[in-house]
């Protein structure tokens, strides 16, 4: 039994697994809208884009966030600057603008391979997170976790439908560029938890998972976001006695709980869908005298 | 205010809070897209309180480039749209102009409830963070009930028909209470005991001034709700009441040779010496049917026919 209580008594552990809790939850938090538009690489394609600014920060000797930050910004401006001035798709815009962020990356890790700990940026180092680093990670949480308490009931409606949202006044433009923004603050951040890789599931798979769950987005964020956030803490817990990657324990739990999801959800489950089809179609009902 | 099926009347009318009356004005509108397309040109129109007006064109012809321009969506390079007076995003920020979107424009798997799409019509009339008040319950609940979605309010949007589907979206326009209501092929996919329906609704709105623009190929039953018709060919070919511009002349020209073109006269109608004919215009989906004119340019009567032949 005390054993199991080994990893609170080391203040880097505590550390490790409140700060993996938060992150987690703030990913989450964003996949239940990612995963809505079909835009779920737009996450890979961050993880990958930041790369050169990490690179670039740690050779000038500059927060790693704010590099990690602006180039990740840019890289969702240019995405959406490309795609509404081209006919071009959203997945051949997102494929051309983050392998070319990724190659700057890589040629910049490259010619100073001593600037950047690569092992660092692509499987993350939760565990050895300096203070500082841990800092950055909570200040960009917190402030992204604020901004979608804010204002996720107007990105849900720019998501379910652009044109009504400007009928009624929002700024689809602006949020959308709220939303990127957000996004890409959460990547940098997942970045020191589960590296450039596994970022993507961070920002995939809690979604995706509550989607199988629930009919009614508030729920979904709910649900989404206390998967995030427990696998998180979780999977910084097992780590310890694993001795393994925590972003690999993390991802592997929210693999796991995906898994139960897929086969037995109630409504979208696997199980359900063959009930559902050996069951006779339900009836429909006309307009007049619908009502109860 | 509260008896029977229906709720008719909504406090206002057709004029808005702050007075304002519903009306649309297109000025020598062209739309250009970024990639070079231009999609109209010199577009110029103006509809007034109360009517229901038909915008009625080909595929490609403009018309949802029409809806986007009066919605904001797309500025125009040239010429200037005004909305109750005001400009779009002027008309946009009071609410004023309500949307019924394409049904394949809609995200049907998207995780909501009918009930939450109706509230998000009001969600343009709620404080920053969206909380709903009383007030905003309420008009959820009368919209509903005007389309006869009441007992459906707590299924996911997909589990519903293509009529039901509709009437979700007309009850967010309802819900929003906007002057202007723009309706995109709302009866595409839709059952006739829906489309009479939806015909009745928007003839209640009509009558409480608001003004409702309706684009549809649904060509034979736009004589019968439409009071006012657009014809759209990359610009504004014709626009006026249904009787003197929804004529065989314009549909001919806004449709070239799209619409397949019937017309039975002499001896292959009548058994007789009667000269009188009857035309038949259709792109298959439902046609209008010309009768008695020899000329496209005599002043015809119209219906709308069921079936060819």
């Amino acid at each position: 039994m005390g054993e199991l209580l080994v990893p609170f008594a080391y203040d880097y552990m505590v550390k490790a697994m409140w700060v993996s809790a938060l992150v987690g939850g703030t990913c989450a938090f964003l996949s239940a809208f990612l995963m809505l538009k079909g835009w779920s690489l737009m996450g890979d394609a961050l993880a990958h884009s930041i790369v050169p600014g990490v690179a670039g920060a740690y050779l000038l000797k500059l927060p790693y966030a704010a590099g990690a930050f602006f180039t990740g910004l840019l890289a969702a401006l240019g995405m959406a600057f490309v795609r509404s001035q081209t006919r071009l798709r959203e997945d051949a815009v997102i494929g051309l603008v983050f392998t070319s962020f990724f190659a700057a990356g890589l040629l910049l890790v490259s010619i100073n391979p001593t600037s950047v700990n690569v092992q660092s940026i692509v499987l993350g180092n939760i565990l050895g997170i300096s203070d500082e680093d841990a800092n950055q990670v909570v200040i960009i949480s917190v402030i992204t976790l604020g901004a979608l308490l804010l204002t996720w009931k107007d990105l849900m409606v720019v998501f379910f439908d652009e044109g009504h949202a400007r009928s009624i006044g929002l700024n689809p433009a602006a949020l959308k560029i709220l939303f990127f923004t957000l996004l890409s603050a959460a990547v940098v951040a997942a970045l020191q938890t589960v590296g450039a890789c596994l970022v993507i599931a961070m920002v995939v798979t809690p979604g995706a998972t509550a989607y199988l769950l629930t009919d009614r987005f508030p729920r979904l964020l709910t649900m989404a976001v206390a998967i995030g956030t427990l696998t998180s803490l979780v999977g910084a817990y097992v780590s310890y006695f694993l001795d393994g990657a925590t972003g690999g324990v993390i991802v592997t739990l929210q693999t796991l709980i995906f898994l139960a999801a897929f086969i037995f959800a109630p409504k979208h489950g696997m199980l359900a869908a063959r009930r559902k089809s050996a069951a006779a179609v339900a009836p429909r009902a006309g307009w007049p005298g619908a009502g109860p | 205010m509260k008896d029977g099926f229906r709720v008719a009347g909504e406090p206002g009318g057709g004029a808005s809070a702050d007075g304002l009356a519903a009306s649309i004005s297109v000025r020598d509108v062209t739309v250009t897209y970024p990639n070079g397309t231009t999609a109209l040109r010199d577009a110029t129109f103006d509809l007034g309180a109360g009517s229901i007006c038909g915008l009625v064109g080909v595929n490609g012809s403009g018309k949802s480039t029409l809806f986007k321009a009066i919605m904001g969506f797309v500025a125009p390079s040239a010429g200037e749209i005004r909305i109750a007076g005001l400009s779009a995003r002027e008309a946009q920020k009071r609410n004023l102009v309500a949307y019924v979107p394409q049904s394949e424009d809609v995200d049907w798997n998207f995780p909501v409830l009918v009930d939450d799409v109706v509230m998000m019509g009001r969600y343009g009339r709620m404080g920053f963070l969206r909380r709903p008040s009383p007030v905003d319950r309420r008009k959820v609940d009368e919209a509903l009930e005007r389309v006869g979605m009441t007992a459906f309010r707590k299924r996911q949007i997909g589990e519903l028909s293509g009529g039901q589907r509709k009437r979700v979206f007309l009850a967010r326009a309802l819900a929003q209470e906007g002057l202007i209501i723009l309706l995109d092929e709302p009866f595409t996919g839709v059952d006739v005991k829906t489309e009479g329906a939806i015909i009745d609704l928007l003839r209640e709105l009509k009558a409480q001034g608001h003004l409702m623009l309706v684009s549809t190929h649904n060509l034979g039953s736009v004589p019968d709700f439409c009071d006012q018709v657009v014809l759209v060919l990359r610009t504004v070919l014709a626009a006026g009441p249904t009787t003197s511009t929804f004529t065989q002349a314009n549909l001919e020209k806004a449709f070239g040779g799209v619409l397949r073109h019937f017309r039975l006269e002499g001896q292959d109608l009548h058994q007789d010496d009667d000269l009188r004919g009857v035309t038949v215009l259709t792109d298959d989906e439902r046609p209008v049917v010309f009768y008695g004119s020899r000329r496209a340019t005599d002043q015809p009567r119209r219906r709308g026919a069921d079936e060819e032949k």
